[in-house]
């Protein structure tokens, strides 16, 4: 197999908290690869691991055949990182940003400002090239940094969520550019909050929680794992959602948690034919039913399978 | 239930400007200091207030004393001025040296150094680079106090030659306080914390020494402290290497005190730098 990234019980320590508890993961050249958690479950410790930042106290990790304690500069060498806040100096003019970078890797001035006008252009940044970092946009700001860590094509690219606090449109470029990344054929290593966006960019992914991988695979094999399906109801009265979250659970099992809004409740379903039962206990019941209806499930609903509860409730926990 | 179409919507002439690159050797480590030295005189350049911010106070204490005590000090502002100025361009470039700690601070917390620490460089060279930074930093200070003093009146009697030594020895001296400052820079979560903590160290450095009067008036305890204070021998020594009456000895204790300070804080805060955050 042709690992780009490969760690093995991969452990880090900060005081008491262990905040990557034994993470094995296995990354494959040319692939995109989401790592998929909360706030606080050890995504981006992982990744500062990985770019030599932080050295583990367990196990190990190697990023394109490099081990990442022994040979960090080897490493340094072939990957770029994207932090979690936009890393370019706001005092400074994109342009001059991206020279700064450029002249670091080692280009002559005139190589640099040439590799600088191509990124520029390439990331639609060209007409405030010339304007300080600080009047700059989220989604402007988030394409200079990324754009900083393309001077030289990285052999695998760290991004360290890199669309949170963007607008959807800025989302969307981001998107774009990371699929122009890996069009190119730079291995990414992507970590997110969002679960549509694991399952949008990742070609596998591995969902974290307490520093540990709770499931790894496809988005298709996490999702089937979950159940075949999942059953989203709509209540008429929001009042009646603990009954029918009873009832459901009576008749279904364990995996029925709240959906999006007061509203409704998902709940995982491996045989069809239990809708029936489903339905005649919640009617029996005095519940009404406004929708009922049966689809592929969400990632969210397999982080609610795999840990108990949904994300946001890992990252209000975080906060706190 | 819903099935989204995921259509690649991958830009051709993006993907090739981002495979394009090719890789040149890395810089070497004198490049890279100097590319963080430029960086650093970017942003004087953009940001000017952050100079005029630390210099305007040295500014109103020369204007303050030389009008309201020179007469009673010296016999007149015009003599006094003479005797305070090289006192008053090493207290503001002593007082700048806390600005190689905010800066390293704020790049820290700003996630710069992480960009600059996974780049393949020289891994000192961003620090090496900010004291570049700062040396024209404190050119430019001292420039801007020695211009004011001799709108004032003030004469260096050993010329330009003697005014550029003076604030040579003190820009060798003010690096080697802003090792403290990496070492603290390092160490507090956000830069106001670096400006703070440096108050408590800078105000009485710099009062508990000759820049203003003479400490011959001063309590006996208060006297033996201002003597073995490297800023009144570093006070000294500007006196008399701008009005070309220098005593070796002064110049030798900067020197000595310089190495000193530099010996025991480089390396603490090199091997900070070095470890992990």
């Amino acid at each position: 197999m042709n690992l780009a990234i490969e760690t093995a019980a991969l452990a880090k320590r900060f005081g008491a908290t262990r905040a990557v508890d034994g993470i094995d993961l296995q990354v494959l050249r040319g692939t995109v690869y989401g790592l998929l958690g909360p706030n606080g479950a050890g995504k981006t410790t992982t990744i500062r691991i990985l770019t030599t930042l932080l050295r583990p106290d367990g196990g190990h990790a190697r990023v394109l055949g490099h081990d990442v304690a022994r040979e960090p500069a080897a490493v340094r060498a072939k990957v770029s990182l994207t932090g979690q806040f936009a890393s370019v100096d706001e005092d400074l003019t994109g342009h001059e940003n991206l020279v700064l970078v450029a002249r670091l890797f080692g280009f002559g001035w005139r190589g640099a400002r040439q590799r600088t006008d191509e990124l520029l252009e390439a990331f639609d940044l060209t007409e405030a090239a010339g304007k300080q970092v600080r009047t700059y946009s989220g989604g402007m700001r988030r394409r200079l940094d990324i754009a900083a860590s393309l001077v030289v094509t990285p052999e695998v690219l760290f991004l360290d969520e890199p669309t949170t606090g963007l607008d959807p449109r800025s989302r969307n470029q981001v998107w774009d550019i990371v699929r122009s990344i890996a069009a190119g054929g730079t291995t990414v290593l992507l970590t997110t909050q969002y679960l549509e966006e694991a399952d949008r960019l990742a070609d596998r992914l591995a969902v974290i929680d307490h520093g540990k991988v709770i499931a790894e695979g496809t988005s298709r094999e996490l999702k089937s794992s979950v159940g075949s399906n999942t059953l989203h109801v709509r209540l008429d009265d929001a009042d009646q959602l603990r009954d029918a979250e009873r009832v459901l659970h009576g008749v279904l099992g364990g995996g029925v948690h709240n959906g999006s809004d007061a509203y409704t409740l998902t709940a995982s379903i491996d045989a069809n034919a239990r809708i029936h039962e489903a339905l005649l206990a919640l009617s029996s019941a005095g519940v009404g039913v406004a929708e009922l209806t049966l689809g592929q499930p969400s990632l969210d609903d397999v982080f609610f399978a795999l840990t108990g509860k949904a994300p946001a409730d890992g990252a209000k926990e975080a906060r706190a | 239930m819903s099935t989204t179409i995921s259509v690649a919507t991958t830009d051709p002439v993006r993907s090739r400007v981002i495979a394009a690159a090719h890789r040149p050797a890395p810089a070497s480590a004198l490049s890279a200091v100097l590319t963080l030295g430029w960086r650093a005189m970017l942003k004087i350049k953009h940001v000017p207030f952050q100079l005029f911010d630390v210099t305007v106070f040295p500014l109103m204490m020369t204007l303050m004393f030389t009008f309201l005590f020179g007469g009673a000090l010296a016999g007149s502002p015009r003599e006094y001025v003479q005797y305070l100025l090289p006192g008053i361009v090493v207290q503001t470039i002593v007082f700048i040296t806390v600005y190689t700690g905010v800066g390293l601070n704020a790049d820290i917390t700003k996630g710069l150094f992480d960009r600059f620490r996974s780049v393949p460089i020289w891994q000192p060279a961003p620090i090496f680079g900010a004291l570049l930074g700062d040396v024209f930093r404190y050119s430019l200070a001292a420039l801007m106090v020695i211009t004011l003093g001799l709108i004032l009146g003030f004469r260096p009697q050993a010329g330009a030659i003697g005014v550029v030594l003076a604030v040579a020895l003190i820009i060798v001296f003010a690096i080697s306080v802003s090792w403290l400052w990496i070492i603290v820079g390092m160490l507090v979560k956000a830069p106001e914390s670096v400006m703070t903590s440096s108050f408590l160290l800078l105000f009485p450095l710099t009062m508990a020494s000759n820049i203003f009067v003479d400490p011959g008036t001063m309590p006996g305890l208060l006297q033996r402290i201002v003597a073995v204070n490297p800023v009144t021998h570093l006070a000294n020594a500007s006196r008399g290497l701008m009005h070309g009456n220098v005593s070796v000895t002064n110049v030798t204790w900067v020197l000595v005190a310089s190495g000193l300070i530099t010996a025991v804080f480089a390396p603490i805060a090199l091997r900070m730098y070095h470890r992990e955050r």
